[in-house]
């Protein structure tokens, strides 16, 4: 393995830079694994990665329809963040903190995980209040929470429109330690760390159905390059997991729908970490190419297309504008919408799906992104040993009609109000 | 994305609101607890033309069945949820 370092690049500076090795080998596939894990995302292969690197388990191979992360990886607004409410979420979040915290060096990759901290705006004494619990629900837990007034926002952010008189900005819970991420950077140093340990990276592959034996057990994958054989079998593809899933006869408590983003022009550093508006659907950092990178709320309704419509675009403007008058005359270079499974109660899946040899990671909804590591370190650890991580203990497929939700927002089952 | 309500004519999706798949119906009160959560949690979700429930909120305040196909946006049909027989 090319390690990369300051002297790697000099050398290689000196060499007219002819002698750097690909980052993965793109993998011929084998006719069989251990272990097969479909969807070639930021999740797939971190999960590959922790399956070769703390399980040595190596005989894997991760199968994506198109080009890796090409999904929701090379989609998101690239927070990261442990600031959930919940017992069920907040072991998981913040152990993929403390796993982001330390992964540039485990991959030798330079992720740019910058953690410039996430704020997040109150504008009324009873949201100050509802902060306050989800702040000390964090700090129970041994994650970081601050509770600003307004003037400790006026010095973290002096442009914010705080004497609006629809929605003043009255404070704010802040995360220190949270902050961003380049997501394409973390897609690739997983495929790198995970082709240099033995997994083989399978692009333009698509998964077409499950082949299965007499008692229904799982025996591989039909693909558009041919049936490879596995005896375990990790779906982890985000909005498609209804699809895939449905090959092999589940439904799911899923919804797949539209989330939009926006990157505007490059503007000198004038957003100094990711702040979010309280009263509004509205969220926003600065990329460190100068783009404004913002979005709000899902469209609403289900969709697979991978764009939506205006009117959520006015209401994400309408609120940016609100919040935040200066960034009025910045253009809008890009916009773009993913595919979020929402799932009935707004919470991931990580469990055993209830065909033998099949494993289940799903139901991320917009928040998919900053549990990459713990996405794949928790589901490495359920194919290798059979039993859930501590950590991720409550993302049951059974827990909806046993009654044990994990609903941060209190909305019930209804995926677009998650 | 437009809806052409039947009442109300052709206007922008978000006079709506969304509900969802219109395909789940309520299974009988003594259909067992497996029925309920079926039918509360599961969905197809599918990639392709299904009926959704849309609810005209700043309209007529009609339940609508709207056929669309998730991966286009494409509206195929719109009928008063009241005159889809079930």
């Amino acid at each position: 393995m090319m390690r990369y370092s300051i002297f790697s690049l000099a050398a290689n500076a000196l060499n007219g830079h002819r002698r750097w090795q690909a980052t993965w080998r793109d993998a011929t596939p084998a006719s069989e694994y251990d272990v097969v894990i479909v969807g070639g995302g930021g999740h797939g292969l971190a999960t590959a990665y922790y399956l070769a690197s703390v399980h040595g388990i190596n005989r894997v191979a991760v199968l994506e329809k198109n080009w890796i992360g090409g999904g929701n990886a090379g989609r998101n607004t690239t927070i990261i963040r442990s600031n959930y409410g919940l017992g069920g979420n907040l072991p998981f979040y913040e152990w993929s903190m403390t796993l982001w915290e330390g992964l540039e060096q485990a991959l030798n990759y330079n992720a740019m995980v910058s953690q410039r901290g996430v704020l997040n705006l109150c504008h009324s004494d009873a949201q100050r209040d509802a902060y306050a619990r989800r702040g000390n629900a964090m700090r129970l837990h041994g994650v970081d929470a601050e509770l600003l007034d307004e003037q400790g926002v006026r010095r973290m952010a002096p442009f914010l429109n705080f004497d609006q008189a629809r929605f003043p900005i009255k404070g704010g819970l802040l995360q220190r330690r949270g902050g961003t991420a380049r997501h394409d950077a973390v897609v690739w140093g997983y495929a790198r760390g995970a082709s240099d340990r033995g997994v083989d990276i399978i692009q333009n592959c698509e998964v077409t159905g499950f082949t299965r034996a007499a008692d229904g057990r799982i025996t591989g994958v039909e693909t558009t390059r041919g049936h490879i054989g596995a005896g375990k079998i990790g779906i982890a593809v985000a909005g498609n997991s209804s699809r895939v899933a449905a090959m092999a006869g589940l439904r799911l408590p899923i919804e797949s729908h539209v989330l939009q983003a926006f990157v505007s022009e490059a503007i000198k550093p004038v957003i100094p970490g990711v702040i979010t508006f309280g009263a509004g659907h509205f969220y926003i950092s600065q990329s460190d190419k100068g783009g404004l990178v913002f979005g709000g709320d899902i469209d609403g309704y289900n969709s697979y297309a991978q764009r939506g419509n205006l009117p959520v675009v006015e209401d994400v403007c309408e609120g940016g504008m609100a919040l935040m008058p200066m960034i009025g005359r910045a253009r809008l270079l890009r916009s773009w919408g993913g595919i979020m499974d929402m799932t009935m109660d707004g919470s991931p899946i990580i469990d055993v799906a209830p065909v033998p040899g099949l494993y289940l990671n799903a139901g991320w909804c917009y928040g998919g992104f900053k549990a990459t590591p713990a996405s794949g370190w928790c589901f490495a650890h359920l194919i290798a040993t059979g039993q859930p991580h501590e950590t991720a203990a409550a993302y049951r497929l059974d827990r909806f009609a046993a009654g044990r939700l994990i609903d941060e927002k209190g909305q019930g089952a209804q995926p677009n109000l998650h | 994305m437009r809806i052409d309500c039947p009442f109300c004519g052709s206007r922008d999706a978000s006079e709506f609101t969304y509900r969802g798949d219109a395909r789940p119906m309520r299974p009988s009160a003594d259909a067992g607890e497996q029925a309920f959560a079926d039918y509360v949690y599961l969905r197809d979700n599918v990639a392709g033309v299904m009926d959704e429930h849309w609810y005209h909120a700043q309209g007529c305040r009609n339940w609508l069945v709207v056929t669309r196909d998730t991966r286009t946006h494409v509206i195929s049909a719109v009928r008063l949820a009241r005159e889809v027989r079930r």
